[in-house]
């Protein structure tokens, strides 16, 4: 019996594949088992082929796996999308009613299930029930609980009436029936087990969405771009149930802008985008940095360059993120590994954004960002996250700071590089704020020593972090392992999975959540016989920096044809680049 | 410090202007000063937003809380400000190149949107800082270092484009009738919803037509025209479209369009935060089960 099971659900973009594995995904969750989803999807809303993939377990996932279990496929085309990943033992549940699929024939060692779709949802009440009817036959095929899938159904539809909900119910119902009546005599290799754990189950954007509320994010701006709407989708209808608020922006320059604004207002405020958003949003960048100014800019990452491919993807914009902007500005640039990072780092970049009083660049990759995982809900405990708003300063504190001229300093020289901040409405913090290079009140200066005293300042800022915070790696594997395998962002969970396939290999693997400041891998490049860093771009833009940082060549693992990295062929190449 | 005591001059930087001398920018600049004064406001609780250009330099000699931003992009900086803090006076300065030109789509959204900012273009019909060249504004045969046989197109009609996104609050003044220039911005502060006032401040460096005596003999003041009535929409329109004569004064006024915090319930002050997570976060992860 197979637990460890990989379903998919294909078609054409239009059939509703994305709702009918969501349905699965929550279904599977609630039972109480595991579930890491993935999605295939072309870049138009109707026509061209789409899939959802969902693979679950007891035990935790967080990777897809080159291997199909049970495939419903809603076009003949599915089935050629996977050819390669359909085994013997794999299930693929079809319409023969379907002029398409007239002669169809499932792949040789492979069991085809023809079940009428249409005309058994038809029966249920509707034609557009044939998906469920297809999940309902996927629940006799996996023994799975078909009642764990009514409350998935319930959470779905419930808001369109009760009528609608049990005619799902029917429909699954008629699916799973048809199975255990006409297939009664097929050998049925899966189990899918239920447990009583209790998961959540989320996406990446999402996470960044709730890791903004919880962090006390009261103003979104950002123009649409996938695959960084689903943040603002998120956040809008939400934030103003904690007193925020979302602007759908003309564009990108304007989105940054009005962040910018509110973040001076003393909000905490975020824009969301993607790569050929970050370029539009480039000149205001440096404005915030300069006039020190807290905020979080999101950069969902998809492939470029240009328009790329939108819905496929990279981790192209390191260099952007890390270099972007004329002149020379600090920024700190953190990259979640996984969903549930996307939500810790998320309240950590509001953090750091006020405590240092410059931009946070947060950054997803398209995968995750799409991406659903189950976590157990203390993962996202809000009883543990703080707010400090850094050296933000009322009436009271402000006399402090006063120099001779009455006048508050808000760019104060400090030992910290970090000045007091007054946000507009506070008696006594009048001062003015600029792109243009400033003194310590703020007036516009082309004074030689006061430009040097200035960008020193603003870039001490980058040396206290170094100081104070722990922009530390994770670290998974064989500690004492001669090979080291070092990542960033959202590579780990695929990473942690190709260990399993390396038999005898030992590796320690280091995954990278702070792009800058950075944790210092010297040592540890040095101590290891072999390195390899793995990225999903051509040029190795984060191999390049740990060479820059450790004069150390180091291996390159690197994939960008727009299609996630996969555990078991990862484990591949892991091996012939260390053993080579 | 209290509204009561605040005088104009306490809008006023320690910093000397370095306008050339004669330049409208000052005349334009204290009109706006006093115009917040007269209306009770403070230096505390005042945001000024500037573009790029000599005209968006005023937030570098007005006293107040200030930003200088980027070129175009000031309108945006004062929205987002205002839905923030709805407690501020924000008000957004800048060029008609900054306005009309880099930023015209921030400013036909803005109208649209109708945050209650107050939005002062300084209106020179020409480039000042990068030195004479044309700008949105300028006449169809105003000869300049870039456009020598004049630009050759019709030149924009910023109060026509504050009337198409539906604006509710549309005026023109001249920055060296200090009174009438005063008035009128006082208006725009009171009024609720965005408002704008296109000011002519002429540069007597580059622009030889459009002078201080141009305006003075043109303009036509509709406050002392009796039968004018800027509620009246027709009116307004053919007054803004009228080819032949400019205007100084409120063209139209909505008083009864909703603002863009009525209309989106945005009243908060959102500058205040807990030491955590907002009570009720918890239901955001539930929603996920
Ligand atoms: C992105 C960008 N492009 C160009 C410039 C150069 N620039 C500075 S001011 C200006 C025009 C200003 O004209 P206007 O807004 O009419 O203001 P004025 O100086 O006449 O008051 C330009 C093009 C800039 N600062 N930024
Ligand atoms: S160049 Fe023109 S606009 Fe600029 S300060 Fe001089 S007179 Fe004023």
């Amino acid at each position: 019996m197979h637990d460890d099971l990989n379903w998919a659900i294909g078609g054409e973009a239009g059939d509703g594949i994305a709702s009918t594995g969501k349905i699965f995904a929550q279904a599977l969750s609630r039972a109480g088992r595991h579930v890491f989803t993935s999605k295939d999807f072309a870049s138009r809303i109707r026509g061209g082929y789409t899939a959802y993939k969902i693979r679950t377990s007891v035990d935790e996932v967080q990777s897809v796996v080159d291997r199909l279990d049970v495939l419903i496929a809603l076009t003949e085309r599915t089935v050629d999308e996977n050819l390669d990943e359909l085994h013997e033992e794999s299930v693929i549940i079809f319409d023969g009613d379907r002029t398409e699929f007239s002669d169809f024939e499932a792949p040789d060692d492979t069991v085809g299930l023809d079940i009428p779709l249409k005309s058994l949802a038809e029966d249920a009440g509707g034609a557009i029930m044939r998906n469920i009817v297809a999940l309902g036959a996927v629940c006799a095929v996996t023994d799975f609980p078909i009642e764990n899938l009514d409350e998935s159904l319930e959470k779905r539809f419930g808001n369109k009436g009760e009528s609608i909900v049990e005619n799902n119910k029917q429909a699954a119902r008629l699916g799973y029936e048809y199975v255990n009546d006409e297939y009664a005599d097929v050998e049925n290799p899966y189990e899918l087990e239920t447990t009583d754990n209790d998961y959540v189950l989320l996406n990446g954007d999402e996470a960044i969405g709730m890791g903004a509320i919880a962090a006390g994010c009261r103003f979104y701006a950002g123009y649409p771009i996938t695959p960084a709407t689903d943040v603002m989708e998120y956040l809008t209808g939400r934030i103003e149930q904690f007193g925020g608020h979302v602007v759908q922006a003309e564009d990108e320059l304007s989105a940054i802008n009005m962040a910018l604004g509110a973040a001076r207002a003393g909000a905490r405020a975020m824009t969301a985008t993607s790569g050929p958003g970050i370029d539009l949003m480039s000149e205001t960048f440096g404005l915030v940095a300069t006039s020190e100014t807290p905020l979080v800019i999101t950069n969902v990452m998809r492939s470029g360059p240009s328009t790329g491919m939108p819905t496929k993807q990279e981790q192209g914009d390191l260099n952007m993120m890390l270099y972007g902007g004329h002149g020379e500005v600090p920024r700190f640039v953190l990259a979640p590994t996984s969903v549930a990072e996307c939500f810790h780092k998320t309240v950590e970049a509001f953090n750091l954004a006020e405590k240092y009083q410059l931009p946070v660049y947060l950054t997803a990759d398209l995968s995750m960002a799409v991406t659903e995982r189950t976590y157990e809900p203390d993962e996202f405990d809000m009883d543990e996250v703080e707010i400090d708003r850094g050296k933000l300063v009322d009436e009271n504190e402000i006399s402090a700071w006063q120099n001779e001229k009455d006048q508050f300093k808000a760019h104060a020289v400090t030992a910290d590089g970090i000045s007091p901040r007054a946000v507009p409405g506070t008696e006594g913090g009048v001062h003015m704020s600029t792109g243009l290079e400033h003194d310590e009140l703020g007036r516009r200066t082309e004074d030689t020593d006061v430009r040097v005293e200035q960008v020193d300042k603003r870039n001490r800022k980058v040396e206290t972090a170094e100081e104070r915070e722990n922009f530390d790696y994770r670290e998974f594997g064989d500690a004492d392992a001669d090979s080291l395998v070092i990542s960033w962002g959202s590579n780990e969970g695929t990473i942690v999975e190709a260990l399993d396939y390396l038999d005898d290999l030992d590796v320690r693997v280091l995954s990278v959540p702070y792009i800058f400041p950075r944790p210092d891998l010297t040592d540890d490049v040095q101590a290891a016989d072999d390195v390899v860093v793995i990225e999903a771009n051509a040029t190795g833009q984060f191999a390049n920096v740990v060479e820059h940082d450790t004069l150390e060549r180091v291996d390159r693992i690197n994939k960008y044809d727009g299609v996630d990295f996969k555990a078991d062929e990862l484990a591949d190449e892991i091996k012939q680049t260390l053993e080579a | 410090m209290s509204s009561e005591n605040v005088r104009f001059t306490d809008f006023k930087s320690d910093k000397q202007p370095t306008w050339c001398p004669g330049c409208g920018d000052f005349g334009t600049m204290n009109g706006m000063m006093k115009a917040l004064a007269e209306t009770g406001n403070t230096p505390d609780d005042t945001f000024v937003v500037a573009g790029i250009g000599c005209s968006g330099k005023i937030g570098t000699y007005m006293r107040s809380y200030a930003l200088h931003g980027v070129h175009g992009r000031a309108l945006p900086v004062g929205t987002g400000a205002k839905l923030a803090n709805p407690d501020l006076e924000v008000m957004v300065a800048g060029g008609d190149g900054d306005g009309y030109s880099i930023g015209v789509g921030h400013f036909i959204h803005a109208v649209r949107r109708n945050v209650d900012i107050t939005y002062v273009v300084m209106d020179n019909r020409i480039y000042g800082l990068t030195k004479g060249q044309a700008s949105p504004t300028s006449r169809p045969d105003f000869e300049t270092s870039t456009t020598p046989e004049g630009p050759k197109q019709p030149p924009v009609n910023p109060l026509a484009l504050a009337m198409s996104a539906g604006g509710s609050f549309i005026a023109q003044s001249f920055s060296s009738d200090a009174l009438r220039h005063t008035e009128i911005v006082k208006e725009a502060i009171e009024h609720d919803g965005f408002s704008l006032v296109n000011t002519f401040s002429p540069c007597v460096t580059f622009n030889d037509v459009d002078t201080y005596d141009y305006f003075r003999d043109s303009l036509v003041d509709l406050s002392e025209e009796d039968d004018y009535d800027r509620h009246d929409y027709d009116q307004a329109k053919d007054a803004i479209l009228d080819a032949d004569k400019e205007y100084m004064g409120v063209l139209y006024q909505d008083e009864n369009s909703t603002p863009y915090h009525e209309a989106h319930g945005v009243h908060e002050n959102m500058a205040e935060l807990p030491d955590g997570a907002p009570d009720g976060a918890t239901d955001l992860v539930r929603e996920f089960y």
